[in-house]
């Protein structure tokens, strides 16, 4: 019974998730709706497994002395001052939880996103550094995008005598939008219709309980 | 029949009554304005079931005559019976409207009134038609063919697959590595970090996460070393600690599992990466993996890793974040590997028959693709593949 009643959920929630895309008619187009807003109640409800996993496990770093402990208290008394704020005060604009959603979240999220800067930087300077005919390649067409993406791109080009007055004074631009729009759409392309395979390909071996390590490698 | 007859009056009096959100005529002007411009008609009024849907709903379409100026909005009026109803007013040059919350297989009659400057200043043609359900979505077909097709074909695989069949697998080198990153943790005597990306349990590549977290955990159990799973959603958690308690005990290692390993961390997507790089800092795992659905963290993430020393593998159906994966980590899996990864770990040939069922069907598609730039290309020139290449489209389109 501990293998047959999930594989037995999963087989029919699967299949209305199946028929409910194909067959408009009622029941099968709300059952899907149902199913989706049955799974949104259990995610709500679920949002105190994940704020009890959090208390417990900095309480027991405090409790125990673990390694690099002192960030729990910090992650406690910020945890049960935005909860009272917002109970006690609501969480409207202008209240507390909002003064410190606004003054302290959002610019840390900011300062978290800034730091892409720097990784895009660093993670850029190995990706082009042209150790093969690949890498070569990559950096070229990174040279001739990034180029083509601001307006000294094409200001150059029209430096040649009689690029100007040509029939492609925009020609930079025109390469990286053909480097973006032609071979980098053709490989994204080919990338999504592998991953829709794949997806069909799980979504299968779920349904029909041929998969079944998520419910621990049972047999 | 109160309705009726208001429309009615509202048609006879001009001026005398003014649609929502439209501005009286001034005073001393008639319906059509002080000398009057020409008010476009509405002409070709079509009320038909609106096709593929669960029953309820009616589409009306209209078109406006070309002479005059267009009318400020259209008063759309629904009969059922000997009872009329305003149903809405809509700006005439939309075209279109939907008419819904009606009961199917009751007959409704629509007729449009033109609005201009505050005024009544016409009726329009009528139309009838009833709402009705539908059992098989038309603009879908295409795709349950595909779908079917490409069923057939994966259980095809997986049938010959059970019955001994010896089926090649092309190497990932990804996943083969996924030995040799728990190994090196373990050697080192420092966590192996497993990252399962920042979406819930509803999305496909956290379910596929989920699958590989499981054989990840089964080698992590094996070899002895500690698994740390930081998670940005509390049922990934729970799912999470439940694959890798289950991990555990099958490879007979319950003992080791650590619950207070799989963690909750936040919901916030900067939140989250700020936490695990805090966690690559402090505890600098050997070995990280990062498989599931990532946004913009994923550089984040990875370059953090990098500067850590760890062995990263990577994984991600995300095309906009596959290159930065590939930057910044030694092994990623690109798309479909994601999904493969469960079969080619776990070496069962029913597995194994679903992703050489999933190659074949990859091959049809190329074959498909390649018919149908053929079929528009030589169409232009030589009219029957016109007809192949409606076909393909036919069965490529999705509503």
């Amino acid at each position: 019974m501990r293998l047959v009643l999930p594989l037995a959920v999963t087989f029919i929630c699967g299949m209305i998730m199946v028929l409910q895309f194909f067959i408009p008619h009622r029941p099968f187009s709300s059952m899907g709706e149902r199913l989706t807003d049955w799974y949104m109640i259990v995610a709500s409800a679920a949002i105190f497994l994940g704020a009890i996993n959090l208390i417990q496990v900095h309480t027991a770093r405090i409790q125990h002395r673990l390694r690099n402990w002192q960030y729990s208290p910090v992650v406690i008394i910020g945890f049960f001052a935005m909860i009272l704020a917002g109970l006690f005060w609501g969480v409207e604009d202008g209240r507390p939880f909002d003064y410190m959603f606004q003054t302290m979240i959002v610019p840390m999220g900011a300062t978290m996103f800034s730091l892409l800067a720097f990784f895009v930087a660093s993670a850029a300077f190995r990706a082009f550094r042209s150790s093969n005919w690949r890498a070569t390649l990559l950096l070229l067409s990174a040279f001739v995008v990034m180029l083509g993406r601001v307006p000294i791109g094409d200001v150059l080009w029209r430096l040649v005598p009689g690029a100007a007055a040509g029939a492609h004074p925009n020609l930079v631009n025109e390469i990286a939008e053909w480097l973006m729009q032609v071979p980098n759409m053709a490989g994204q392309r080919a990338v999504m219709i592998g991953a829709g395979l794949g997806v069909v390909a799980t979504s299968l071996r779920m349904i029909f309980g041929i998969e079944r390590s998520y419910l621990g490698g049972a047999e | 029949m109160r309705v009726s007859l208001l429309a009615v009056l509202m048609l006879a009096l001009p001026g005398g009554a003014q649609p929502p959100g439209t501005p009286a005529a001034p005073p001393g002007q008639t319906a059509a304005g002080p000398v009057g411009p020409t008010v476009a008609s509405v002409v070709d009024l079509t009320a038909v079931d609106t096709p593929n849907d669960a029953g309820g709903s009616i589409d009306l379409a209209w078109g406006l005559s070309p002479d005059g100026v267009v009318p400020d909005s259209v008063e759309i009026l629904r009969t059922a019976g000997d009872s009329t109803v305003s149903v809405a007013f809509v700006p005439a040059a939309s075209g279109s409207y939907t008419d819904e919350g009606l009961r199917d297989g009751v007959s409704y009659a629509y007729s449009l009134v033109s609005w201009f400057s505050g005024s009544a200043v016409g009726a329009g043609p009528g139309a009838t038609a009833a709402p009705s359900a539908q059992w098989i979505n038309t603009g879908r077909i295409g795709m349950l063919v595909i779908l079917v097709l490409l069923s057939s074909v994966i259980l095809v695989y997986i049938e010959r697959a059970k019955r001994g069949h010896k089926l090649y697998i092309r190497e990932i080198a990804g996943l083969s590595a996924v030995d040799d990153a728990v190994g090196r943790a373990t050697e080192m005597g420092r966590p192996v970090l497993y990252i399962p990306g920042i979406m819930d349990m509803d999305d496909i590549q956290t379910i596929a996460s989920m699958v590989i977290l499981g054989r990840v955990a089964s080698k992590v159990a094996e070899y002895g070393a500690n698994l740390l799973v930081p998670n940005t959603r509390s049922v990934v958690m729970s799912v999470a600690q439940e694959v890798v308690k289950e991990s555990y005990l099958a490879a007979g290692r319950p003992d080791a599992f650590r619950k207070e390993n799989i963690n909750y961390l936040t919901d916030d997507q900067f939140g989250y990466a700020a936490g695990v790089d805090g966690i690559m800092v402090r505890q600098r795992p050997a070995a990280i993996f990062l498989l599931g659905t990532f946004y913009a963290e994923s550089l984040i993430l990875a370059e953090t890793g990098k500067s850590v020393g760890a062995i990263q593998i990577a994984g991600t159906a995300m095309v906009s974040q596959l290159p930065f994966f590939i930057a910044a980590c030694d092994y990623t899996l690109i798309g479909e590997e994601l999904f493969a990864a469960s079969a080619y770990l776990s070496r069962e040939p029913k597995l194994l028959g679903s992703l050489k069922g999933q190659d074949s069907a990859k091959f049809v598609i190329m074959l498909l693709i390649v018919l149908g730039v053929a079929a528009s290309t030589l169409g232009e020139a030589w009219h029957p593949a016109v007809k192949m290449a409606d076909f393909l489209r036919f069965l490529t389109h999705v509503e």
